[in-house]
């Protein structure tokens, strides 16, 4: 019960994009297309929950361990880009139809902010393995409901008669304004 | 001295990283809710910024080339790391209302990118003031928008009430929707300005002119600044020179959709684009 929680939280009371404002790059540039947004939030989704895996491990049993754990920061965004190059190896060797899908984005998600903003977070809130684990899936199914339900509303918008100065980013960025106050609305679910 | 003085100016006015760059939106947005946060947030970036390009231009014979990224990114976390412990124990309210947002200056646009576009390719002095003039401009950027929400939200400034007692507050403009919102308007306003520009002199905006910044850091809003123009002036031509990641992804799409039967072809195509932006990345 107590992981569902943490999984709603992630997903839909505090979104990433919505609330916190973290990956809001991709977010903007990857949400054109629902297609492609949908394959982008795959790789996140993928990404995130095997990076807060990771970090997790590395930070219970290297940093606590060794008494550093002020070299968080370096060594997250390290293991992080890092593990997205393997993840892009392994894949393209193991698993070629999943990386078909996936591949063009990963390289993408390097750099995202949301990677080590949910590392971070799992630290912050002290979470355990599995805790941390659920923690970063919640949250990237957060920005793949988010990035999808954006793409979906860009490609109506497509057809309407914008101001000029307001095409491209300013009404998107209006959009998601309307959704952050839409998903306001979740937070009733947790107390 | 007129360098040192032109990198001011080039910081804090023709290339504002807020204003002008629209570079490192997410702290933008996140700890803009007030004016002394913005200020916090921008002064921070500001030492950070300094401290890295100085060291990355002192280090830019040593850096090979191939590892330079990792190697720039290992010395931002570094001061990162410093300054965050600084903040820490002397300036702990500013911590705590900054919080993870601190950490996150590691992945900010705005160092790496100027350490790719600038301290790589200038001396240490040089550096120094880009790196000063860059943050100056950020934080002027950060307390601008974030005296204006505080002021419409919450009818102060810098914590002291100045809006008449009868003045409802815009509470909705520090919530994380007003965020959107001031940002939505405050690109369509510099879209404006761009667009009549454009008209008076009779030609089409080009996007992203400037390698530095935008080339060099794969995640801003160039992406949606090309999107813009697409719409705005209808200049695909001009997009296709200088192609971003989005563009390329969209286009693969299209081809996706386009070609069922050359798929091997295809894939093979993938394979390499990929590889070839990697390059470009890394």
């Amino acid at each position: 019960m107590n992981l569902f929680l943490i999984a709603v939280g992630a997903a839909l009371v505090n979104n990433v994009v919505l609330s916190q404002f973290l990956g809001l790059c991709p977010f903007i540039g990857v949400s054109k297309k629902v297609d492609t947004a949908a394959g982008m939030g795959g790789a996140v989704i993928f990404v995130i929950t095997i990076a807060s895996a990771i970090t997790n491990l590395i930070y219970t049993f290297v940093l606590e361990k060794l008494d550093i754990t002020y070299l968080q920061t370096i060594v997250f965004i390290l293991v992080i880009a890092a593990l997205v190059q393997f993840v892009e190896m392994f894949l393209k060797k193991m698993v070629p139809s999943l990386y078909r899908a996936l591949g063009v984005y990963l390289p993408l998600i390097t750099t995202n902010c949301a990677v080590l903003g949910v590392a971070l977070l799992n630290v912050q809130k002290s979470y355990g393995f599995v805790s941390a684990v659920v923690n970063g899936f919640g949250t990237a199914v957060g920005f793949t409901v988010a990035i999808v339900i954006m793409a979906g509303i860009r490609e109506k918008i497509e057809y309407n008669d914008i101001p000029e100065s307001f095409k491209g980013t300013p009404i998107v960025l209006l959009t998601a304004g309307l959704m952050a106050m839409a998903f306001f609305g979740f937070s009733g679910l947790i107390k | 001295m007129k360098g040192y003085a032109e990198r001011l100016k080039c910081g804090i006015i023709t290339e504002n990283p807020t204003f002008v760059q629209m570079l490192g939106m997410c702290p933008t947005m996140a700890v803009t809710t007030s004016a002394i946060n913005g200020i916090g947030m921008g002064l921070t970036t500001t030492v950070i910024l300094v401290l890295s390009n100085m060291m990355i231009s002192a280090l830019r014979k040593v850096i090979p080339d191939k590892v330079r990224i990792p190697a720039y990114i290992v010395v931002v976390a570094s001061f990162v790391t410093i300054v965050q412990f600084l903040l820490e124990g002397f300036v702990p309210s500013l911590y705590d209302s900054l919080g993870i947002y601190i950490p996150l200056i590691v992945v900010n646009c705005i160092i790496l990118g100027r350490a790719e576009s600038y301290a790589s390719k200038n001396n240490v002095w040089l550096s120094m003031f880009d790196g000063i003039g860059m943050g100056l401009g950020f934080t002027i950027g950060l307390t601008s928008i974030g005296i204006f929400r505080e002021l419409l939200g919450n009818g102060s400034i810098f914590g002291a009430h100045i809006m008449p007692e009868s003045y409802q507050p815009i509470s909705i403009l520090i919530l994380a929707p007003g965020a959107f919102f001031v940002l939505a308007f405050l690109i369509a306003v510099q879209n404006k300005v761009r667009i009549s520009k454009a008209k008076r002199a009779g030609e089409a905006i080009s996007i992203c002119e400037r390698e530095d910044g935008c080339a060099s850091c794969t995640n801003t809003l160039c992406g949606g600044k090309a999107f813009t123009v697409e719409g705005v002036m209808g200049t695909k031509d001009k997009l296709d020179k200088k192609l971003t990641i989005k563009d390329v992804i969209d286009k693969e799409n299209m081809e996706s959709k386009n070609d069922g039967n050359n798929k091997d072809a295809k894939n093979k195509d993938d394979v390499n684009k990929d590889t070839d932006k990697k390059d470009k990345e890394v």
